[in-house]
């Protein structure tokens, strides 16, 4: 078996290769299906009817992907510069935190500055969470992949202290949980009596302001050149630690934004099961599109349907929700495969 | 109790070895992967797999031991899969193991719920118990702290001169290293650099699930969500800080578990002026700290993340 590159790519086949590689992954998780005993057209049905079938089922998904652009946007950039950021959990929460702390009551300003100063403070506070890993990857080259991944377990323990502690509030009758964000801060709703808010749009403005940024910008050109040959980018003049440092705020920025959209927008306050896996899911979003900006929104909705109809699925047919997770790790991994296909070319021999 | 009674308390010792055990599972399996060039971050996924799967052997009515060796068939399946995408398919290694991990975690738990879709409190099973080793048990304080520990634990402290002896004193073994770091010079060898490669993620893989069996078959002796709470990204950890040698993951390993064990009993030293939040942080900050540490002198495998493909021109 020989793997060759192709001369030119074809435009049809990056669409068509994702395309197809998901359809592989639902039938393989049709087997497992199958396996429970259930109908596999009736359940797909139940899952895609759950997700995007009703005005509610497609508020819920736009508001659960909300988060996923800004944490897949966030795996997005980083690893377009092979800067291994994993720790989008931990700068999600990080984000959050910041809110908590200047959103309750701290600081009221009227709403159309209180929301953007909420989500300068959250992507300020997810770049100072992966401050100390970008550090320690450019002066002592200490592997981010590890450090990111098991910073993760600190913040949410740290996270954890807080809302049992300081930052608990009185009148949460023992939950531990952090007071409301001020009205002021509180993201308004996009549809009526819907959980859709208006985070939906920033996260939309953010996706198409990163890929405007990669694509023309200086800093871009210098990202993706760092990323497809450091020692090419090196020679041309480009500095690496400071392209990575670059890499890094934008990356936890983006990150920690999730977090505000979540407590300012979804759930009103911070807890600890604040994020069900955004940061980690984020990485698939980001992989599914291929580390495109504008794909990431597609990748994300994509996602958000996945969980929001396995969720339904679940209450209508007998097949645990995990289905969901199981279909989105196998769809990664054949996207991952199909985009082999595109790129190079397979000779039997 | 007191500070210093606790470190010459048996039982401390005892715990050492015990939360080290699945580590030098895991970190020694991470070390065969990445000795032959692959990074192997579905670690994580994989331990969940072993956990459960081994877990669901005894829970059906199998062995202990023939549970052993289903987490390891299962382990190896998932290598498998790994060393396809990154060995033959040349795919990136960090992005290939995220997705093993989320694949083999996501279906641990789906295949639990699966078979037991209505427990809330999670079953239990009979594990490995304690296997007094005749007159050296007897010992006073040496017998409690190290020779009362379950034929897994003993499994676990054999496998590093088993893996020092395959790697250091076989051929296998020197292509295994050679895998890592000069594949272009063992492919001159006329050795398959693919065939090598793929034999040692298998094998890795392998070992890493026994270490994520032995959480709930010899440690505890029930599975639940959540269970291997980053014990996978820990050994990765202790892989570098090893430098890639099998007799300093031991270390690392010990060095790490002891840690832990001391913080479980130094909370209750503390008890309560220090939240107990900032002691279970320790671990994972200590794997920082030890990666810090040996980041001046890391020497790691030269091909490690290098795609090997046959006619390339390096």
């Amino acid at each position: 078996m020989q793997i060759e590159p192709r001369e030119n790519i074809s435009p049809w086949r990056v669409i068509v290769a994702p395309v197809a590689a998901i359809i592989v992954a639902f039938v393989l998780c049709a087997f497992l299906i199958a396996w429970t005993g259930e109908p596999i057209i009736e359940s797909y049905g139940y899952l895609f009817k759950g997700a995007f079938g009703s005005r509610f089922a497609l508020s819920e998904t736009l508001n659960r992907a909300t988060p996923l652009i800004f944490t897949g946007l966030a795996a997005a950039v980083a690893f377009r510069a092979k800067f291994w950021n994993i720790g989008a959990e931990g700068q999600l929460y990080f984000g959050a935190l910041a809110a908590t702390i200047l959103g309750t009551g701290a600081i009221t300003l009227p709403p159309v500055l209180m929301i953007p100063f909420l989500f300068i403070a959250g992507a300020l506070a997810g770049g100072l969470a992966l401050l100390g890993p970008v550090f320690l990857k450019t002066t002592l080259k200490v592997d981010e992949v590890v450090t990111t991944l098991l910073l993760n377990f600190v913040i949410l323990l740290f996270v954890n202290y807080l809302l049992e502690g300081p930052l608990k509030d009185p009148m949460s009758l023992g939950w531990p949980q952090a007071a409301s964000i001020v009205d002021e801060g509180v993201l308004p709703e996009l549809m009526a009596r819907t959980r859709l808010h208006i985070g939906f749009l920033v996260a939309l403005a953010a996706s198409i302001l990163i890929w405007a940024l990669m694509r023309y910008t200086i800093w871009g050109y210098e990202i993706r050149a760092v990323g497809a040959n450091p020692n090419a980018a090196r020679f041309s003049g480009i500095s690496i630690n400071r392209t990575v440092f670059l890499v890094a705020m934008l990356s936890g920025g983006l990150a920690g934004m999730a977090g505000i959209t979540e407590t300012a927008g979804t759930k009103g306050y911070l807890t600890l099961d604040l994020s069900p896996g955004f940061g980690y899911s984020g990485i698939a979003v980001a992989m599914l599109a291929n580390l495109n900006p504008l794909g990431v929104v597609i990748s994300a909705i994509f996602l958000a349907g996945i969980y929001v109809g396995a969720d339904s699925m679940s209450r209508a047919v007998n097949i645990p929700t995990y289905i969901a997770d199981v279909l989105v790790a196998l769809s990664v991994l054949s996207v991952l495969v199909s985009l082999l296909f595109v790129q190079f070319r397979v000779r039997w021999r | 109790m007191d500070w210093i009674e606790l470190f010459i308390s048996a039982g401390f010792w005892a715990a050492t070895l015990r939360i080290a055990a699945p580590l030098i599972f895991g970190t020694i399996g991470e070390l065969i992967c990445e000795r032959a060039g692959v990074l192997n971050l579905g670690i994580e996924g994989i331990m969940t797999m072993g956990a459960m799967a081994g877990w669901m052997w005894v829970y059906e009515g199998g062995s202990l031991w023939g549970a052993v060796f289903f987490a390891a068939a299962v382990g190896g399946i998932f290598g498998l899969l790994h060393a396809i995408l990154t060995v033959h398919l040349g795919l990136s290694q960090h992005v290939s193991g995220i997705g093993i991990t989320l694949l083999a975690s996501s279906l641990s738990y789906f295949l639990f719920r699966m078979f037991l879709p209505n427990s809330t409190t999670p079953p239990k099973i009979v594990p490995f118990q304690p296997l007094e080793i005749p007159y050296l048990s007897e010992l006073p304080f040496l017998g409690e702290a190290f020779f009362s520990h379950t034929a897994l634990t003993y499994l676990a402290l054999a496998i590093i001169p088993i893996a020092i002896y395959l790697l250091y004193r076989t051929p296998i073994g020197l292509a295994t290293r050679m895998a890592g770091e000069n594949p272009v010079a063992l492919e001159a060898q006329g050795i398959n650099v693919l065939m090598i490669r793929t034999g040692a993620v298998v094998v890795g893989s392998a070992v890493m699930a026994i270490g994520g069996a032995y959480i709930t078959i010899s440690a505890f002796d029930a599975f639940f969500f959540g269970m291997i709470n980053g014990r996978g990204w820990i050994c990765i950890a202790l892989v570098i800080f090893a430098s890639w040698k099998p007799g300093r993951a031991l270390f690392g390993a010990l060095l790490f578990a002891g840690l832990d064990a001391f913080q479980v009993r130094a909370q209750q030293l503390a008890g309560g002026d220090i939240p107990y939040q900032f002691f279970l942080m320790l671990p994972y900050l200590l794997s920082i700290g030890a990666m810090i540490i040996i980041s001046k002198r890391m020497q790691y495998p030269q091909a490690l993340l290098v795609p090997f493909r046959r006619g390339d021109r390096i």
